[in-house]
C-alpha cells in the first residue's frame, strides 16, 4: 500500500540459502526496507499467491527468483512472476544454471524416485508408494505438482533480465546490485550477469602461482595444502581457473579449493569442458614423453584415477546450463 | 516421436552424404551417422589428403574440420558437436613426439582421456568419441580409422537427445 517500488523474492527448487544471503546484508536490510516495499517472499513473509495474481502486470519492480524449475508449480510461479515483474533476476546459482538440484539431470526421474522413495536406507515405504500428480484419498482427490524429468534453469522457461551468480550470492554483491538500482544509474544491458566480475577466481586469489605441472591429483581430505601456494599446483582440483570472479576467492583463502559456484567466466559456454581443458593443460607431460601410445593411455588414466566423478565435480553448479544439459536418453 | 526423429535424421544425413536432393524414400537406406572429425593441420589432415590423392575410398560420414593442432581442440567443441546433432566425434593427432608444436598432442590426449570419463556419465558411449594418431604419410591408416569409427557409430545408432 506504500508508494515505494515493490520488491519480491521467490524460491523454486532451492535450499533457502539465497534468502539467508539476502538477510545477510545485515543492517542494510533497513535501507532496503526504506526504499522498497518488500512484499512477497514465502520464506519470510505471509503474502499469498492469490495476492500476486491480483496485482496489475509489471507492478513488482524487481523479483529475485532463486531455485531451478523442477516441478509444474515452479514453472507456474516463474510465468506468474515474469508477468508481474518489471525486472526478473535469476538470483543465485540454481536459477542461473541449475546448481546442486541439477546434478539429478544425470539420472532419470524413475531412478530418482527409486532412490529417494524406495531404496533410501532411512525410508519406510512397505507399499512402495511413489508420488503421482493425482491421487484419491478418503477426503477427496489430492493434487500435487508434476515432477519433471529434467531440471531447467529459469531462463530456459521464461525471459530473464539479469543473472546474479553464486551459491549463495555474496551479500556485498547483492547490496551492490541494490545500490546500483537505487542510484538511478542506467542498468547494464539485458541478459548480463551482474553482481560479479568477468574474469576468473584466480584473479582475486592471492595465492602464489607459478608454472603448473601436476603429477597427481588429490581429494580434499588426502592432503593438508601449503598456505601460500596455488591449490591447483598442489594437486587439489580447484575450480577457480574455470569460475567467474566476484566472491573474493573466499574458499581458497581458507585452504579450500573453489568448487565453482559463480559459474563460468564471461564468454565461456561450458564450465565443465573448460575445466577438462585446463586440467589437460596442467598434468605434467614429462612422464608420458617417449612412452608408447598404449602406455600413454595407462599413465594418464592412473593420473586421473583420483577424479572418480568428473561430471559431479566440474558441473557441481552448472549442469542444467551446460552444453549437454543432462544425460542423453538411454 | 522418437521414430520420426530417427527417420528425419536418416533423410538428412543421407542428403548430406550423397548430396542428393531427389531421394524420397528412406526405407531402403540404413542409418548414416553424422560424424565430426577434428584433424590436425600438420599430420592427420595431410594424411587425409594423402588418402584422397591416392583415391582410396572411405565412407562420406565424417565432416572434417581442420585445426592447427589437436591441442587447440577445446572440449567445448566436442560437446557442442554432440549437442548440435553429431552422432560421433573424432580427434586425429600427430603421433607422440611428432607434434609440430612439440606437445600439443600430449595435451590433446590428456584432455581426451578425462573427457571420455565425463561423457560416460552423460550416457555417451566411448565409441562415439574417438581419439587416434594419423601421420602425414598414413593415408591407409586414415581410411581404416574412418572405417572403424563409422562402423562403430552405425552399430550404436543415432545419439538420442
Amino acid at each position: 500500500m506504500t508508494g515505494k517500488p515493490k520488491i519480491s523474492m521467490y524460491w523454486a527448487a532451492s535450499c533457502g540459502g539465497c534468502e539467508i544471503a539476502l538477510v545477510n546484508i545485515n543492517e542494510k536490510i533497513i535501507d532496503l526496507d526504506a526504499n522498497f516495499d518488500f512484499m512477497f517472499c514465502p520464506c519470510l513473509l505471509d503474502t499469498k499467491k492469490q495476492e500476486i495474481k491480483e496485482l496489475p502486470d509489471e507492478s513488482i519492480f524487481i523479483t529475485f527468483f532463486n531455485g531451478g524449475i523442477r516441478t509444474e508449480e515452479n514453472e507456474e510461479m516463474a510465468h506468474l512472476l515474469r508477468k508481474k515483474s518489471k525486472i526478473l533476476i535469476a538470483f543465485g546459482s540454481c536459477a542461473y544454471e541449475g546448481c546442486i538440484p541439477a546434478l539429478a539431470n544425470l539420472s532419470s526421474r524413475e531412478e530418482l524416485f527409486k532412490t529417494v522413495y524406495l531404496d533410501n536406507p532411512s525410508i519406510d515405504n512397505p507399499h512402495g508408494i511413489l508420488p503421482v500428480p493425482e491421487s484419491d484419498v478418503a477426503e477427496g482427490e489430492l493434487e500435487i505438482p508434476l515432477f519433471y524429468d529434467t531440471l531447467r534453469t529459469l531462463s530456459q522457461v521464461v525471459d530473464v533480465d539479469y543473472f546474479i551468480p553464486g551459491c549463495p550470492p555474496e551479500p556485498k554483491q547483492i547490496w551492490k546490485v541494490v545500490e546500483l538500482v537505487l542510484s538511478g544509474a542506467s542498468l547494464p544491458p539485458k541478459k548480463s550477469v551482474i553482481g560479479a566480475g568477468k574474469s576468473s577466481v584466480c584473479e582475486e586469489c592471492d595465492r602464489k602461482k607459478s608454472e603448473k605441472m601436476v603429477e597427481k591429483f588429490f581429494r580434499n581430505y588426502e592432503i593438508i595444502p601449503e598456505k601460500e601456494k596455488c591449490l591447483l599446483e598442489q594437486g587439489l582440483i580447484c575450480m577457480g581457473i574455470a569460475t567467474r570472479d566476484g566472491c573474493g576467492a573466499l574458499c581458497p583463502k581458507v585452504n579450500m579449493p573453489c568448487t565453482g559456484c559463480y559459474g563460468p567466466p564471461e564468454g565461456v559456454l561450458d564450465q565443465g569442458a573448460k575445466m577438462v581443458s585446463a586440467l589437460g593443460s596442467i598434468i605434467d607431460i614429462s612422464d608420458i614423453k617417449g612412452l608408447s601410445e598404449e602406455k600413454i593411455i595407462e599413465k594418464i588414466n592412473s593420473t586421473i584415477e583420483s577424479i572418480p566423478d568428473p561430471a559431479g565435480l566440474f558441473y557441481k553448479y552448472s549442469l542444467a546450463d551446460s552444453l549437454l544439459k543432462r544425460r542423453v536418453a538411454q | 516421436m522418437q521414430n520420426s526423429f530417427f527417420i528425419k535424421k536418416k533423410e538428412n544425413s543421407n542428403a548430406d552424404a550423397f548430396n542428393s536432393g531427389t531421394k524420397k524414400s528412406c526405407e531402403t537406406v540404413s542409418f548414416e551417422p553424422k560424424i565430426i572429425g577434428f584433424l590436425c593441420n600438420w599430420c592427420s589432415y595431410a594424411g587425409a589428403d594423402k588418402a584422397g590423392t591416392a583415391q582410396k575410398p572411405y565412407p562420406p560420414n565424417v565432416s572434417v574440420i581442420r585445426v592447427m593442432c589437436s591441442g587447440r581442440i577445446d572440449p567445448q567443441f566436442i560437446l557442442d558437436a554432440f549437442q548440435k546433432g553429431a552422432d560421433g566425434v573424432m580427434v586425429l593427432a600427430c603421433h607422440p613426439g611428432d607434434c609440430h608444436y612439440k606437445e600439443g598432442n600430449y595435451r590433446a590426449v590428456q584432455r581426451y582421456r578425462l573427457l571420455l570419463k565425463l561423457l560416460k556419465q552423460f550416457g555417451i558411449e566411448a565409441e562415439r568419441c574417438r581419439f587416434d594418431y594419423v601421420s602425414a604419410g598414413e593415408g591407409d591408416r586414415f581410411v581404416s580409422v574412418i572405417n572403424e569409427t563409422v562402423k562403430a557409430v552405425k552399430k550404436l545408432g543415432p545419439l538420442k537427445r
